[in-house]
């Protein structure tokens, strides 16, 4: 009799237990396209791909995070880099797909295109349920993206302009080498030593690789690092002069803005100073 | 006294193994778990080395080790790198250094009936019965050290000892990859697998039945496998180009081969083979990535070799050729792999003879026809079902006197892998299978040869 009492309690307290994790799993739900997640799918993917690193909770604490010199998401806290929403809001679903798909340059995140959509969508929805935030917030308003206008000189001289009133050297340096005066100085939201983006050395960035990617970064920033958002400072024009000004800083990159600043005397001088050849080092960054 | 002692000690013995061999049991099948099997017919493939390099698990690149999973695939042709750039050794701590080995220790048991058995008598008659044998074993070893030498340039090399110790290079090459910035554009040189997706290098069996495929090696009956010896599961020597999108959905490889058999020092002098493969995957909604795929080997043999100490050459080449098409199909946790294979071999090659020398009457080119089913279900990570059925049957013999069904083949497997961890540093697997292989005609006295083998390993890789 004693014995029976004690499963039954033992029971119960499972299911109170498990009460609240099966109910988030319920609210939560996930849409790409016109895919639907689905949240026992995603877990099983979860418990194969990612827990090494995001660990068993979703925390960023898996047994390989202590070895990463860019610690991996906490998911729990759900903070995200790369969103099109802005800063401080959740990131919308095709958000977390497409970091899913892309991967993140320079981290050990890789790209998951070997995944189907299927089951990239089924992990969007896994990710929402291991933080609370998910169920009290709802994704933040996606940042609109006006067409780009016609790439000019003069655009790209503003943008130059821009790059050094908003203080962008700082941190990145005059050349866009990540070496500003601020550089080593700055931390993420994980108390790590982060470095600010090597335009001269990287043809990807980490949220993207086209010109309305770069847009976003600078506009909605990159939530959990240093790099804020500009999108109250800034006007959609100016953010386009700077995306064309970026561009040119990627000097091992073709690109229709290098090659239309390196047309310039201004813009060769500054190019060919910005290049340069040693031995391959075997890294394949090429400066 | 004496006598009772002994009588003792062999009791003791007695015991000891029973429970050593019962206990081992107990351990991989009640535990819950597996075996492995006996001698692997060549050297498998999963590399924690990789994993560590990563700090990804082995589940990530493979579905359950040493079997891929498409994103073990895609890395495996992205030249073994993720494309974050953080690939190039010098983003690795110096200390690192990526080489793994794997072996297996194991107990096995060997049967086969209708065996040669020649009397230990003084009248030395040879007949036919059953044969078995059983005990405790170790698998060959397997060294496998690869990665990257510099962005796109990496390399792979695997030396491999036999459980007898003697030694070989498995595998040994290098890969330049994205060539021209294209993933379309891959070449890679030395000594590798052939690019097949159904892979004999990661294939979920180990015994001396089942740790291969039938169909990568079957010849028909009355060749002379001293002179011409071809496996499509064995390593070869040559050149590849390969090119795949950029999600690896489609993919392509184009080899020139040495026909050699991946055996070094040009044994049959001067001729070279070609391999080509083509596939393509398909996403099924929610039952996973789908994939078809055809392949092709053409190649040439010697029927004769002349020479001597300073070297052989191969003359009177003849041609072959093995081709086929396979898929690998997923409904979520179950998946199967199928394949067909059709071979030929010059009626030269099929019946032995050397070019200078006129065709047996009756004499005709082999052909045969091979097909795979091999269903897989994974339960989660560290919990896979294998079952394999192949069957071979020639559809023309190499003489008219040979009864038409010699030299076909039924071999069947199942099994189970147990994987009691899962780690980015290491792997291990309770493995236990039975298989069995049946051809028709081929003892002594023209009866079916049965042999079956029963696997209980522990295969570990670090």
């Amino acid at each position: 009799m004693h014995s029976r009492k004690s499963i039954l309690w033992m029971f119960l307290a499972a299911a109170l237990l498990a009460l609240p994790s099966s109910a988030m799993a319920q609210k939560v739900e996930g849409h790409v396209g016109k895919l639907n997640g689905h949240v026992d799918a995603g877990k099983q993917l979860y418990f194969r791909y990612c827990w090494g690193c995001h660990g068993f909770r979703g925390d960023g604490n898996g047994e390989n995070a202590p070895y990463l010199n860019i610690l991996p998401r906490n998911f729990v806290s759900a903070t995200f880099k790369c969103r099109s929403t802005p800063t401080g809001t959740l990131p919308t679903d095709e958000d977390v797909f497409n970091a899913i798909t892309r991967g993140f340059y320079t981290t050990y995140m890789p790209s998951w295109t070997a995944l189907t959509h299927q089951q990239r969508a089924d992990l969007v929805v896994f990710i929402k349920t291991l933080s609370t935030r998910w169920t009290k917030e709802k994704a933040g308003e996606p940042v609109k993206v006006p067409a780009e206008p016609a790439l000019t000189t003069d655009g790209i001289k503003r943008g130059k302009e821009l790059f050094a009133k908003l203080e962008c050297w700082k941190c990145h340096g005059q050349e866009g080498r990540g070496d500003g005066p601020s550089a080593a100085t700055l931390t993420d939201s994980n108390d790590q030593p982060i470095r600010p983006y090597n335009f001269a050395a990287g043809t990807r960035f980490k949220c993207g690789e086209t010109n309305q990617d770069l847009y976003k970064i600078f506009m909605t920033g990159l939530d959990g690092t240093p790099m804020p958002s500009y999108g109250e400072q800034i006007k959609p024009e100016e953010a386009w002069d700077l995306v064309h000004y970026l561009r040119t800083l990627q000097v091992t990159h073709n690109s229709a803005e290098l090659a239309l600043w390196q047309g310039t005397k201004e813009g060769a001088e500054i190019v060919k100073a910005a290049k340069i050849t040693g031995t391959p080092t075997g890294s394949g960054i090429k400066q | 006294m004496l006598q009772e002692v002994l009588k003792l000690k062999k009791h003791r013995v007695a015991a000891a193994a029973f429970i050593a061999v019962y206990g081992w049991l107990f351990l991989s099948i009640a535990v819950p778990s597996a075996s492995a099997l006996p001698i692997p017919k060549g050297n498998v493939h999963a590399i924690p080395a990789f994993a560590r390099k990563y700090g990804m698990p082995c589940s990530s690149c493979h579905e359950a080790w040493p079997k891929l999973s498409p994103f073990g695939q895609q890395f495996k042709d992205n030249g073994y790198q993720m494309g974050n750039e953080k690939d190039a050794p010098i983003y690795q701590n110096p200390s690192y250094w990526p080489v793994s080995f794997r072996i297996t220790p194991h107990w096995h048991r060997e049967s086969v009936d209708h065996a040669d058995i020649t009397n230990p008598l003084p009248t030395g008659a040879t007949t036919e019965g059953r044969l078995t044998t059983h005990g405790f074993d170790v698998g060959g070893l397997d060294i496998l050290t690869a990665g990257t030498l510099a962005k796109n340039i990496s390399f792979l090399l695997v030396p491999a000892a036999e459980n007898d110790g003697s030694f070989h290079f498995e595998a040994a090459n290098v890969r330049f990859s994205n060539l021209l910035g294209s993933s379309w554009l891959n070449i890679k040189a030395g000594k590798f697998e052939l690019d097949n997706i159904i892979s004999e290098k990661r294939i979920l069996g180990l015994s001396n039945n089942g740790g291969f495929y039938q169909m990568y090696h079957f010849q028909p009956v009355g060749e002379d496998t001293a002179m011409f010896t071809f496996g499509l599961g064995d390593n070869q020597f040559g050149a590849e180009l390969s090119g795949h999108s950029k999600n690896d959905y489609t993919r392509f490889s184009a080899a020139l081969l040495s026909s050699n058999d991946g055996t070094e020092n040009l044994p049959n002098g001067h001729g070279y083979d070609t391999f080509v493969t083509l596939s393509q995957a398909f996403e099924a909604g929610s039952l996973g990535l789908q994939r078809v795929g055809a392949f092709a080997y053409v190649g040439r043999a010697p029927t004769y070799t002349v020479g001597g100490e300073l070297g052989t050459d191969g003359l009177g080449q003849k041609s072959f050729y093995r081709a086929g098409f396979n898929g690998l199909w997923y409904i979520k946790k179950f998946d199967v792999m199928t394949q067909y294979l059709h071979g030929l071999d010059n009626a030269l090659l099929g019946t032995a003879t050397p070019s200078y020398n006129p065709l047996p009457a009756g004499a005709h080119s082999p052909t045969w026809n091979a097909g795979l089913i091999e269903p897989h279900y994974n339960l989660n990570p560290q919990f896979i079902l294998i079952g394999r059925y192949e069957l071979i049957r020639m559809s023309r013999q190499a003489l008219d006197t040979n009864a038409g069904n010699l030299g076909d083949i039924d071999a069947g497997t199942v099994g189970f892998r147990y994987y009691p961890f899962i780690s980015s540093r290491a792997g291990f697997a309770f493995h236990n299978e039975f298989s069995v292989v049946r051809q028709r005609g081929v003892s002594t006295s023209g009866r079916d040869l049965t042999s079956s083998s029963v696997f209980l390993g522990l295969d570990f890789i670090f």
